[in-house]
């Protein structure tokens, strides 16, 4: 019988404060197969795991139960402490006593029972645990980085920089994201495509970054250092390698379409790019506008073409590319206006969102950067932001605050006075959120400088008369009613995860929280990590953020795929199906059962396999089975029947 | 008269159920100490004889958490619990233990309020059906 040592943390009183560790101490050293127990205030400190290591010589102990925090937490710290005093890593077991007890317990009786009755099942399954070694499996040095918003840019080429190959999946026909769309950046006001535009041109220059453009992630499928991702190019109908951009096509397209770099405010054509600085510089036919699909309607473009780059006749290509880690960065769109009755559904032209408003600030834009409503041309003079434009409204709209909007409103403000200097900005607020470095100056400086009004308040109802957008407001600080004749009202609208990329992260199987975005393996240990090994995040999509925070988590990214890949091999958790020979009989249930393939049947043998190596330790092939025959290493039967046995007895 | 505590097998899945109660208890929801927590990879992993041997053993109510349907860690794990646990209801009723008494849930790891009040919820219904009658009484 294994002599088993069990440590039980108090916590300081997180434990403590709802189970007698004291008694609890007592009351185990009779357990059957403890050899040793002991209680201390934080196991997980450099004395407490010392304690563990000095008891493991001095009891000569092959086996622990630390009984602690939940095991995402401390188990890997607990395992490396047996390992090193040359004990297998599976000889230790934590038991969760404190998510799953003491801090969901107020009885002290109540929770020192259950405590008990955890670190028993805990013991039992133990008991029965043997010695594994990990598996390893090589590791492909190659990533995928899906999104090619700034997010995406700075992770490929820092790891690319890095000497790996990186595979950039954008689904637009240019890289570039939301950012290359803005004006210009606060606090510092750097205008946003001249510090965008030159990571963007490293990007189709770099050896190391292969772009794939107008791309879709469809699947990918294998583990960490081993994936496999299925990539679909849609078609752009334009050769670029004869393309020589000379734009001689778009003035005979006789389609136009609502452009998306303008966020609607100007038109293109259906053969179009989508801004002057496009990455990659290539022409694009939009499938849903374009006339050209049906020859007999149009051929414009293509009879233009003089170096004959235009084939309507091209499909979707499909590729394959074998990569080792995956980050995520598939950013953001806004929450859409239409959402909000209050504010007109977005059916008044001098209503626009906060990314339109860019556009008509930023000198690439629909008015040349000149102060002009989109719905007369005329100079608006008096003009109203509201922020948490369905942020903060658990009631009717989003619950969280998208943080970047009381900056991004008060550069609005800021930038909309230095346009039209007689102008007269009011801004809607909750709260001012101004926590990053030289934000609050900013905003202390736009406020003195440029004379704008705050309102602390919501707005209840914007309307129309005559060319007047009439806002209704209160004042909350005043309590007086407020209602301002605005030439223009400007919303800032909550940053929603990116809609178009539900499907993808959904295939992929990562964790999303209620409002979509992605969850990280831990909020404050391991912000840039999924709980889905090999899967990383970066940027908006995992919540909320402004430029310099997605940069660095972009770069955080980028540092753990960099650590992952200086491996030469990469070990695959020992916990997998095994398959007592005598027993199976061949039936292949265990075959169809098996979501990864990682099951087959040996032809001359009449007996089903496991692949070591593609097996994920689901166990679902385990209860399949119908003759026992199949077993999980260290989650046996007859571990979990022990464990049952310690709850359901009296 | 001593108040009636009952003893629930919980079989939560690593990934999302699991994970909701370490959410749950990092929130510091409330609920009662008759959930007993028993961590599996997966939903999937849980044959229907460790309910029915948790209820021959004396059990008074066995409860299974998994990933939302179509959320499952492991791609379909989930889909085979749901069918596993379909089938087990049936078995309950012919062995003549109460279906009742099992309950299946699809808790994700965001979801720390859902476990905690599915928690209240059911062992409030079990404390209402008291002592599992079947305890001793079958045998297989």
């Amino acid at each position: 019988m294994k002599r088993i040592g069990v440590f039980i943390c108090h916590c300081g009183i997180n434990i403590k404060g709802t189970v007698e560790v004291e008694r609890l101490t007592e009351e185990l050293a009779q357990y059957p197969g403890v050899a040793y127990i002991e209680n201390y205030i934080f196991m997980c400190s450099e004395p407490g795991q010392k304690l563990i290591k000095d008891t493991i010589i001095e009891h000569k102990l092959d086996g622990v139960v630390v009984a602690a925090c939940s095991p995402t937490l401390h188990e890997t710290t607990f395992q490396d402490a047996l390992e090193e005093m040359n004990i297998n890593r599976h000889q230790l077991e934590v038991a969760n006593i404190r998510e799953q007890c003491s801090w969901v317990h107020d009885d002290i009786e109540e929770g020192t029972r259950k405590s008990s009755l955890i670190i028993k099942t805990a013991l039992e399954k133990l008991k029965l645990n043997d010695s594994l070694t990990p598996i390893s499996a090589p590791l492909t040095k190659r990533v995928l980085i899906i999104g090619g918003g700034i997010a995406g840019i700075q992770a490929a080429l820092d790891i690319a920089d890095g000497g790996y190959e990186v595979i950039l999946v954008e689904k637009e026909p240019s890289i570039g994201g939301h950012m290359i769309q803005l004006s210009e950046t606060f606090p510092t006001l750097d205008c946003s495509q001249c510090i965008m535009t030159p990571k963007m041109v490293a990007i189709n220059k770099h050896k190391n970054i292969k772009l794939y453009a107008n791309s879709e992630v469809e699947s990918i499928e294998g583990f960490v250092g081993n994936f496999k991702v299925s990539i679909k190019r849609k078609p752009q109908y334009v050769d670029p390698d004869k393309c020589t951009i000379c734009d001689d096509c778009t003035p005979v397209c006789p389609v136009v379409v609502p452009s998306e770099y303008d966020e609607g405010m100007s038109w293109r054509k259906a053969i179009y790019i989508p801004f002057p600085q496009s990455i990659p510089a290539t022409f694009t036919i939009d499938t849903e506008n374009c006339l050209g699909f049906n020859p007999i309607a149009c051929t414009k473009c293509s009879d233009a073409c003089e170096p004959d780059a235009i084939d309507y006749d091209k499909k979707p290509e499909y590729f394959e590319e074998e990569i080792g880690a995956v980050i995520v960065a598939t950013g953001f769109d806004l929450y859409p206006v239409e959402n909000m009755a209050e504010y007109g559904y977005g059916k008044y032209p001098d209503v626009l969102d906060g990314l339109q408003f860019e556009r008509i600030l930023s000198a690439t834009g629909p008015t040349g950067g000149e102060m002009h409503r989109p719905s007369d041309g005329k100079v608006p003079k008096e003009i109203v932001f509201i922020q948490c434009s369905g942020s903060r409204d658990p009631e009717r709209h989003l619950p969280y605050c998208s943080r970047i909007c009381c900056m991004y409103t008060i550069k609005h403000a800021k930038l909309y006075k230095h346009k039209v200097h007689d102008g007269q900005p009011y801004i809607f607020y909750i709260d001012i959120r101004s926590g990053g470095k030289r934000y609050e100056e900013f905003v202390q400086q736009a406020v003195s400088e440029d004379g704008i009004v705050y309102f602390r308040g919501k707005v209840a109802r914007i309307y129309k008369e005559a060319d007047k957008m009439i806002v209704h407001g209160i004042d909350t600080l005043t309590s007086k009613k407020i209602e301002i004749k605005a030439d223009m009202v400007v919303l800032a609208m909550a940053i929603v995860p990116n809609v178009s990329a539900a499907k993808v992260i959904n295939n992929l199987k990562l964790n999303t929280d209620e409002n979509g975005f992605l969850i990280e393996a831990h909020p404050k240990l391991r912000p840039v990590e999924s709980l889905q090994s090999g899967f990383y995040l970066a940027g908006t999509a995992q919540g909320p953020k402004d430029i310099p925070d997605t940069v660095s988590q972009a770069s955080a990214a980028a540092a753990k795929v960099l650590a992952l890949l200086s491996n030469d091999e990469i070990s695959h958790s020992p916990i997998v199906a095994i398959v007592n020979e005598e027993l199976c009989s061949g039936c292949g249930i265990c075959v169809s059962t098996c979501p990864y393939g990682a099951r087959e049947l040996d032809e001359i043998k009449k007996i089903a396999t496991v692949n070591d190596v593609l097996c994920e330790g689901c166990g679902a092939c385990i209860t399949a089975c119908p003759s026992s025959a199949a077993q999980q290493k260290n989650l046996t039967d007859e571990q979990i029947v022990n464990m049952i046995k310690i709850y359901s007895y009296l | 008269m001593k108040e009636y505590k009952p003893k629930i097998v919980c079989f939560l899945c690593k990934w999302c159920t699991s994970a909701g109660a370490d959410l749950a208890g990092t929130s510091r929801l409330k609920y009662p100490a008759s959930i007993l927590p028993i961590r599996v990879m997966c939903s999937s992993r849980i044959d229907p004889m460790f309910v029915v041997k948790a209820f021959l053993n004396g059990a008074d109510g066995v409860f299974i958490g998994g990933c939302h349907p179509g959320d499952c860690h492991y791609h379909e794990g989930n889909y085979h619990t749901r069918r596993r646990f379909a089938m087990l209801t049936k078995v309950f009723d012919t062995l003549g233990l109460e279906s009742k008494r099992l309950k299946l849930s699809w808790i994700s790891a965001s979801e720390g309020t859902k476990f905690a009040k599915v928690s209240n919820e059911y062992t409030e219904k079990i404390k209402s059906y008291g002592e599992n009658p079947s305890k001793w009484n079958v045998f297989l």
